[in-house]
């Protein structure tokens, strides 16, 4: 327990980099995974390919492996630089790699969504005379979302969790890394486990409860 | 005007669900595209607006070619048969939704879509979603989205047939009533005859892809081109036995009837429905002698099926006066009702020779002066067209 005080500030302030890494990859990776779904619905073959080639390539990666490839492959090997600055290069590069990863999830959840609107709508849209596009956006995707508003928490969850591998791309400030390096000083602590699992849930339990009762909110009732 | 020539679609896989199809539609007029499931009917609608492209064929609305124009540039406005409301927004959005892609103004189309509204009844509902909605009202919204635009035509694929029975005729009397005061061209997807002749100033029917006779709805019923049309047509099925012209005598299962005129010896196929005959006690010869098998109750009459041999035969008797099951009977058909086939082509009674009313089979047809000038054939009080007991 003493050791959890003793080095509860340096785990905050890793336990916040995992925060603000969870917030710009969340909004990155859904703004991605509904470009992804586009491409995979989209009418033109060329763009399903290539959404399915990506999604099915990156999902099927290990995290460590995609988040080391941006670190050593795009960044060290190919040049790839987000800053001057290592930390902050890293950083990007961690957002980077888990962005296009949890990407993947929210296209597929997504995709799910779209198969749950009838094949009317997307009749209805085009009868009225919306492009294939504009119907995704005004039509489709709205009723999509809502129908897949509590998977979409549980790969948020997920991705939240998934930040503390973080080290894999190079980024050494997040909380888990911060905890086995106080091991090193300290030994194996029992409390400093518990400590950050708890401030994890105190993160994601919300995110379950508030999709939860977002998603029966905005059900759709046909 | 909505002008279609030589339309034919085919599906990969070879399947022609159009085959050279010829019309005109009239403005103003209401078309119903009749026939039973998989005659092309849902497609000619598709394809006329737009969500389907023919393989071949022309489109034209007010002389615009708009073959292979875009849905939206069509100026028409489809009602579906599941009306495929927006769940997600609300009456007013969803009536004033096509405006909106119209680049109309949100204060022009909001006011339209409350004066849309107001016109079907929906002023109460308009803060409503569709999920909040009874099936009839959902259908008016879907009504009023189609409205509100104020197209060129209207395109109904069956949006009465998701409401129960009630319902139903309340909404084809509204409907009516409507394109009438509206004066919007409306072709009409049906597999209800008598919602086709309720309805329609002129019925189109279709099998496999053909119009199999183009008319008013007298017409069709009153003179059915071919047998298909014939048996499609009435809300009970015509009577359609073989027979023979021969020795100045028509006979036809069992009964020897008077010659009908013009129809020269041999072969025959004899139709009359069942209201235009009359159940005899007694035997006959100019009946179709036979076994009562079966009595439905239709409410304001009986349909007696009677065993004549192997034949069945239906008559259609008043209330009161319906026979027991397992006695003998006697039907009559009516000879001015009579219809006589030979190569599936109607033969007897042949059009009046002012041409009032040719039977168009095979489409292309001019519509009628109007839809309510009956054909000279018959001339009595004209039948309740489709109003009989359903």
């Amino acid at each position: 327990m003493d050791d959890l005080i003793k080095y509860a500030p340096d785990l905050l302030a890793g336990f916040l980099e995992n925060v603000k890494l969870s917030l710009i990859c969340a909004v990155l990776a859904l703004v991605l995974g509904t470009i992804l779904v586009s491409m995979r619905v989209a009418p033109t073959p060329v763009l399903r390919a290539a959404g399915s080639m990506y999604v099915n390539v990156v999902r099927n990666t290990p995290l460590t492996l995609v988040l080391a490839f941006s670190s050593l492959g795009l960044s060290d090997t190919m040049g790839l630089s987000f800053s001057e600055t290592p930390r902050t290069n890293s950083f990007w590069l961690v957002v980077f790699g888990l962005s296009a990863y949890t990407a993947t999830f929210v296209c597929e959840a997504l995709r799910a969504g779209i198969n749950t609107v009838p094949l009317g709508q997307a009749e209805a849209a085009r009868a009225i005379g919306l492009t294939f596009f504009q119907s995704l956006r005004m039509i489709i995707l709205p009723q999509a979302f809502r129908t897949v508003v509590a998977p979409l928490g549980s790969v948020i969850i997920a991705m939240i969790k998934n930040t503390t591998v973080a080290i894999a791309g190079g980024y050494l400030m997040e909380s888990a890394f911060v905890m086995r390096d106080t091991f090193d000083d300290t030994g194996v602590s029992i409390p400093i486990f518990i400590g950050l699992v708890i401030a994890f849930m105190v993160v994601t339990l919300p995110v379950g409860f508030l999709t939860n009762r977002l998603a029966s909110r905005l059900a759709v009732a046909r | 005007m909505i002008a279609l020539s030589g339309l034919t679609k085919e599906f990969p896989g070879g399947v022609r669900a159009l085959d050279g199809l010829d019309l005109e539609i009239a403005d103003g007029e209401f078309v119903a595209l009749l026939g039973p499931s998989g005659c092309g009917k849902t497609t000619l609608l598709r394809t006329i607006a737009g969500l389907e492209i023919p393989t071949s064929g022309r489109i034209r609305i007010d002389g615009t070619d708009v073959t292979s124009a875009p849905p939206g540039k069509r100026d028409v406005a489809m009602v579906f048969q599941d009306y495929a409301l927006f769940p997600h927004m609300d009456v007013t959005a969803n009536i004033a939704y096509p405006l909106r892609i119209r680049k109309v103004p949100r204060a022009r189309r909001e006011a339209r879509a409350a004066e849309t509204a107001a016109r079907l009844s929906l002023s109460e509902l308009l803060t409503r979603r569709p999920g909040q909605l009874s099936g009839g009202q959902q259908q008016r919204v879907a009504l009023a989205r189609a409205v509100a635009c104020h197209p060129k035509a209207f395109l109904f694929d069956e949006p009465l047939s998701n409401l129960d029975a009630r319902l139903r005729l309340e909404a084809r009397t509204f409907l009516k009533r409507l394109q009438r005061e509206l004066g919007v061209t409306t072709v009409f997807v049906t597999h209800d005859q008598g919602e086709a002749l309720a309805l329609a100033d002129r019925i189109a029917v279709m099998s496999a892809g053909r119009f199999t006779q183009v008319g008013t709805p007298s017409e069709v019923f009153r003179r059915p081109a071919n047998t298909f049309t014939a048996a499609f047509i009435g809300s009970t099925p015509m009577n359609l036995l073989p027979g023979t012209v021969g020795d100045g005598v028509l006979r036809v299962a069992g009964a020897v009837l008077p010659r009908p005129g013009g129809v020269p010896d041999g072969p025959i196929v004899y139709g009359v429905r069942p209201e235009y005959m009359d159940l005899s006690p007694t035997p006959r010869e100019d009946a179709f002698a036979g076994k009562v098998a079966v009595v439905e109750n239709l409410g304001a009459a009986h349909l007696v099926t009677l065993e004549s041999g192997a034949r069945l035969v239906q008559v259609v008797v008043p209330e009161g006066e319906e026979p027991a099951s397992g006695t003998a009977a006697w039907a009559v058909p009516r000879p001015d009702r009579a219809l006589v086939y030979r190569d599936d082509r109607l033969v007897f009674p042949l059009p009046a020779p002012d041409g009032a009313g040719s039977p168009a089979s095979g489409g292309g047809g001019l519509p009628a002066s109007d839809g309510n000038g009956p054909p000279a054939a018959g001339g009595d009080g004209r039948p309740a067209a489709g109003g009989d007991a359903r």
